[in-house]
């Protein structure tokens, strides 16, 4: 049949009788119901919801009626559609909420295989510890100075109240750069950048330096010819040795942990006066092990205290050299090696594991220390 | 310095029951360095015997041993079997007994040996861990010295701590038991006896004649003369054992007593055998060509520098060094001509470092030693001499002195109080002041303080100090009171106001002292340079790159491994005087050689896969390498001379070094990998690059390590700031490196000066984008990235992105020929564009392609 029923004719048609109409509707739902799948419910849908379905056939009958029958016809063949159009949306959300559940269970991968795209690599822990103690006095409002790796001896040593032929000199095992007489080294310290920091900024002077050295030693266990150091220089007014003590205080602290403190034991440097060395009160201990042969501690050797750096108040001899005013200012400086920082803080054992670049020991901290 | 602490006590009244322990943490607060304590294992019983008697017991081996009966004391007598012989019936000696423990953990059991049980042992010197004696035989106690039965650790104070210090360049007076009793007795606040307060019985001339030539270098010279001496007489054992305990082998009574008394008193002497000395001393620079033998028999030429002690034959010492063999004391000498002088610290500096020469005197006169010591120390030499070699003591002495005692020093009362931050009083500052030897006085009215650093006078200005600093009260004086200070004469080291503050600190406790955190002005935080560093760091992590650091020292050798050729720049290094090994005399000027061999060390470990980077300067030789001034220290040098300082060092820019190896994909359970290629460094140099926002320029060039036709260079505003890609086959065999290993080196410094000072924000259009694909078809020796300019050249600001994604080389465009294919991306920031707007831009951005390489378009 093409086209609605035109002919008036006042005799109700098969396809409209009540009867006719429940039995399409419920044949639908049947239908729905079994499919067992999308594509069922497709052939059903195209059976009983299609264009050729008894239903739509039906619905083009409705024009033919009798005027007065058209209403109740028309609302029930509505009806009819009504609850076969639910009962086919209600089904095919089942049947794809099932389909998508059957797919993803298939799709259930492994989530423990590696993947090929790199993985991070990893920080030198000697630059770890140079930005951590750059950061814990950035946050005083310090600077990070910095300086050339070859130095003039001027900078090195003169500068710094050590006096051509004075011992403490010699103590330090210099590389000498050609030709002899040039004037010239390897920094054997990071001091120079404290002279530097002095000719080129005025007071006040809050500078942290840290930076790579040498000295001629042989390379052993516990001793490199080119390691790390971190250098503390302040120089303002009315600065005192109590100063030093508390700036040493705050850093044990920033990198230890509460509760912690520096010591001071008098010592010689030329280029602070009075000196002192810089003990640290033993992190893992705290003192605990110290006469007491039950606990020893192995990372402070059961004394209750680390040996960490030097320090003292800058010697208004260096004041003078480098141009500051020693009747309006005074200073204090630190200086601490960070291959023993790291030996003691983080348990390396071997020098040689610092300096020999094997991927294996800066893999160990990532990117944290 | 070695310091017995039995010694230590003969002139320190030490509070009994004090142990080395107690006493060298006690110096230590007070700012001795004292590096170990040796304590003595030693356990008795061990006690005097006598012998009785004694069988000679020849044995299968050759040797001779001896049955010997012992009185130690018992109704029975002890036997033991004892293989030396340099002793007979009656001696005295020391007898180990069953159950003892002797230095070293040995301990003693009776035991059977040759035939016998023998209970306990005989003992000699080295075995009671005094040392070698010399006698290769047990220790003969003198007859008297004591009775059989007593204890012997008690009779020879065999159980003695012995403290090591580490004397500080500053404290020369504490190369001395008399200096280290000094810090004891402050320590302990018990009275010293000064081993030096002895009298002298000389009658100051008369005495062996001297002339000194050089007052500044020789400001002090006395002699003393000895005659009648036994050079042969043993030192006593007591002698011996300080001087062992103390670090020196005893060798005869004359050279004994001459360092017992440097040991004692810190004053090196040398004794000459007076007969072998021809006419005056003279003590003068050497001359040129002069040789000298010395006491190590090693001829040495002198240099017109060295100072020298001289009599009619020539040289006979380089002074305060050491001395010549031809005066030495001998078996034969009768006579000894002792003498003690004080010599410029400088002057004996530069002696021993020029002649590599580094003795017990030298060691003293460079730290300076106390100039009023030279009469006692002679004095005190003599007396032993005298008394234990039989020697008379000439009262005739010579005695040239010009020495200079130090000047008092006017500092503020409170100058200590003020340094410290802390509230130390006058009466506090004084009295430590005078513990240490200062004399201490007000100053007289009108005086001024002493410059802090200088020694001249420093104007009046005051600066009140901060938080923390308390002014001292004491009674008599007030803070900014003056007082002047005389340091004693074996303190030079005490020269300005800080050198006095800091004895008076010490005392006061560096403990004692409060924290207080100085408030710093506001900082900026890390400088643009320092923060990029950063962010470059942790991109290259997040690429998956390890950070090594290494060595920058490098040889010719590297040179030639890099493939480098003669000319190349980076063959000119700065070169050091006395490099560790002679191949590597060079500072690096190129991170690769190290860090290539890092990564061979790596892969001969193990690892497979390796990316690797190094930050580190590297160090170019300027054209006219000049020498760095040494401008004087007291004042700031000009800024000229401070330029010519910086200016005087070589460049040292900041560089990157990276090596990769292995494989960039690891073949998986995904599929193949893909092994590193140049094309993963160069992209990690523009990652480093884009980490700073900086966007280089990369073309191909040609440079040793890289293979020559893999070999990019990058640029910034025309200016080369590195290079990358993969890696010579020779360099990658000469390194020992898997094939086709790459490596990028990176001048850093430049890179961040080349990223942007501030980036500011543009408005991003949000209209539909027009997507078109271009394949162009270009001689093949044209750089894609050449041809993507002139696409984005020729398509102007209406193109948003352009990104190359094909390329195609083969039979269907010919021979010299390679297709590339981009994909460009159009939009507009006020409107949809149109069909033939898009087709027109495509079209001119093809023309500038077609135009500058001929660029054909491909067509399906």
């Amino acid at each position: 049949m093409s086209g609605p029923n035109t002919q008036y004719d006042p005799v109700e048609v098969t396809p409209l009788h009540a009867e006719e109409v429940e039995r399409t509707r419920d044949e639908a739902l049947k239908a729905f119901a079994e499919a067992a799948d999308l594509a069922a419910l497709q052939e059903a849908k195209v059976a009983h919801l299609g264009e050729k379905s008894p239903i739509a056939l039906a619905n083009r009958e409705i024009g033919a009626l009798p005027p007065q029958g058209r209403k109740e016809a028309g609302q029930r063949i509505g009806a009819a559609r009504k609850a076969i159009n639910e009962a086919f949306a209600a089904r095919l959300a089942v049947l794809e909420a099932e389909h998508e559940e059957r797919m993803l269970a298939t799709e259930r991968v492994d989530v423990t295989l590696p993947w090929h795209t790199p993985e991070l690599g990893a920080r030198h822990p000697l630059s770890l510890i140079s930005e951590q103690i750059a950061d814990v006095f950035t946050a005083l409002g310090w600077d990070v100075a910095e300086g050339p790796e070859i130095e003039a001896e001027w900078l090195n040593f003169d500068a710094l109240n050590f006096q051509p032929d004075h011992p403490a000199r010699q103590m330090q095992d210099t590389f000498f750069v050609e030709p002899a007489g040039s004037g010239k080294v390897l920094r054997t310290h990071t001091s120079p950048v404290q002279a530097r920091s002095m000719l080129t900024r005025k007071p006040p002077i809050y500078v942290i330096c840290p930076g790579r050295v040498f000295r001629t030693d042989e390379l052993d266990a516990t001793h490199t010819p080119v390691f790390y150091q971190v250098e503390g220089l302040v120089v303002d007014e009315g600065i005192t040795l109590a100063h030093l003590k508390g700036t040493l205080d705050h850093f044990v602290v920033s990198m230890f942990g509460e509760g912690l403190e520096a010591r001071l034991r008098p010592n010689f440097f030329p280029f602070t006066e009075p000196s002192a060395e810089v003990d640290l009160k033993c992190f893992v201990c705290r003192g605990a092990s110290v006469g007491n042969p039950d606990r020893p501690c192995r990372t402070c050797g059961s004394e209750g205290w680390i040996e960490w750096g030097g320090c003292g108040v800058v010697n208004p001899r260096v004041l003078q050299a480098c141009g500051i005013d020693t009747d309006r200012y005074s200073g204090f400086a630190f200086g601490m090696g960070l291959e023993r920082t790291l030996m003691f803080r983080n348990g390396v054992e071997d020098m040689r594991d610092m300096v020999e670049g094997d991927v294996r020991f800066s893999r160990q901290f990532g990117m944290e220390i | 310095m070695r310091v017995p602490l039995s010694w230590l006590r003969e002139y320190v009244d030490l509070p009994a029951g004090v142990t080395g322990r107690d006493v060298a943490e006690k110096l230590i607060r007070a700012g001795l360095e004292v590096e170990t304590v040796e304590e003595s294992d030693l356990t008795g019983p061990l006690v005097v015997g006598k012998v009785l008697t004694y069988e000679n017991e020849p044995q299968k081996n050759g040797k001779t041993i001896r049955w010997c009966s012992l009185d130690i004391g018992k109704d029975e007598p002890q036997w033991v079997v004892c293989g030396a012989h340099n002793f007979e019936v009656g001696d005295l000696v020391v007898v180990v007994l069953p159950g003892a423990v002797l230095p070293g953990g040995f301990a003693i059991s009776a035991r059977k040996t040759y035939g016998h049980v023998s209970n306990g042992m005989i003992c000699s010197s080295s075995e009671l861990g005094l040392g070698d004696d010399g006698t290769h035989g047990i220790v003969v106690l003198e007859p008297g010295e004591a009775t059989p039965g007593d204890d012997a650790i008690e009779l020879l104070a065999l159980r003695d701590d012995v403290l090591d210090i580490a004397v500080t360049p500053d404290r020369g007076y504490c190369l001395s038991i008399r200096g280290v009793a000094r810090e004891a007795a402050t320590a302990y606040g018990v009275a010293l006896k000064d081993p030096a307060d002895l009298d002298v019985n000389g009658n100051r001339s008369g005495g062996y004649p001297v002339r000194v030539d050089d007052a500044e270098a020789c400001s002090v010279f006395v002699t003393r003369t000895v005659t009648g001496i036994d050079a042969k007489a043993q030192s006593p054992r007591w002698l011996q054992k300080r001087l062992l305990a103390a670090g020196m082998r005893p060798i005869s009574i004359g050279v004994d007593v001459t360092n017992y008394v440097m040991l004692e008193l810190g004053q090196p002497i040398h004794g000459y055998d007076k007969a072998r000395l021809s006419g005056e001393i003279v003590v003068r620079r050497a001359n040129a060509g002069e040789k000298l033998m010395t006491l190590d028999d090693q001829t040495r030429e002198l240099d017109a520098e060295d100072l020298l002690i001289t009599d009619d034959s020539g040289a006979i010492g380089i002074a305060g060094v050491m001395g010549g063999a031809t005066t030495e004391i001998s078996d034969a000498t009768t006579d000894v001509v002792i003498e003690a002088a004080h010599f410029h610290p400088i002057v004996i500096a530069r002696a021993s470092r020029r002649h590599k020469l580094s003795s017990e005197a030298s060691r003293r006169f460079e730290r300076e030693v106390d100039p009023l010591l030279p009469r006692y120390a002679a004095q005190r030499v003599a007396d032993l001499l005298a008394e234990l070699a039989g020697g008379t003591i000439l009262a005739d002495e010579t005695i040239v002195d010009t020495h200079a005692l130090p000047e008092p020093v006017t500092i503020r009362a409170d100058h200590a109080a003020r340094v410290a931050g802390a509230p130390i009083t006058i009466e506090e500052t004084v009295r430590h002041l005078e513990s240490v030897g200062c004399t201490v006085a007000p100053a007289e009215h009108g005086a001024r303080p002493a410059s802090l650093a200088a020694g001249v006078h420093s104007p009046a200005l005051v600066v009140e100090p901060r938080a923390g600093a308390a002014t001292g009260g004491g009674a008599a004086l007030a803070g900014d009171d003056l007082i002047t200070v005389t340091p004693p004469s074996w303190r030079p080291d005490l020269r300005d106001p800080n050198d006095f503050a800091e004895e008076v600190i010490r005392l006061f406790g560096y403990d004692n002292v409060p924290s207080i955190l100085p408030p710093a002005p506001g900082g900026q935080g890390l400088t643009v340079s320092q923060r990029r560093r950063r962010r470059i760091a942790t991109a290259l992590v997040g690429a998956g790159l390890t950070e090594v650091v290494s060595y920058p020292f490098i040889g010719a050798a590297d040179f030639d491994a890099m493939g480098l050729p003669a000319e190349d720049p980076r063959r000119t290094t700065v070169k050091l005087v006395n490099p560790l090994s002679d191949e590597e005399p060079s500072m690096q000027t190129t991170l690769l050689p190290t860090l290539l061999r890092t990564a061979e060390r790596n892969v001969g470990r193990g690892a497979s896969d390796l990316a690797i980077f190094q930050t580190g300067l590297v160090f170019l030789p300027k054209p006219e390498s000049k020498p760095a001034p040494l401008p004087s220290v007291a004042q700031r040098p000009s800024d000229a001379e401070v330029q010519s300082l910086y200016d005087a060092l070589p460049d040292q820019p900041l560089h990157l070094g990276v090596v990769l190896t292995g494989s960039s994909t690891p073949t998986g359970w995904w599929g193949k990998g893909q092994p590193v290629g140049w094309a993963d460094a160069v992209q990690l140099a523009r990652t480093v690059a884009t980490a700073v926002g900086v966007e280089p320029v990369v073309r191909n060039t040609e440079l040793a390590p890289w293979h020559p036709g893999r070999c990019a260079e990058l640029s910034v505003d025309g200016k080369v700031i590195g290079h990358a890609g993969e890696l010579h086959p020779k360099v990658c065999q000469a390194f020992g490196l898997p094939a086709r290993s790459c490596a990028a080196e990176l001048d850093l410094d430049a890179l961040i000066a080349a990223g942007p000072s501030s980036i500011t924000a543009e408005p991003f259009s949000s209209y539909p984008v027009a997507k078109e694909d271009v394949a162009l078809i270009v001689p093949a020796e044209v750089a894609a990235a050449e041809v993507e300019a002139a696409l984005v050249e020729g398509a102007g600001e209406l193109l948003e992105s352009i990104r190359l994604f094909d390329l195609y080389t083969g039979e269907q465009i010919g021979e010299g020929k390679k297709s590339l294919a981009f994909a460009l991306r159009f939009r507009a920031a006020d409107r949809t564009l149109k069909e033939n707007e898009v087709a027109d831009v495509r079209q001119a951005a093809v023309q500038v392609a077609v135009d500058r390489f001929g660029a054909v378009q491909r067509v399906g």
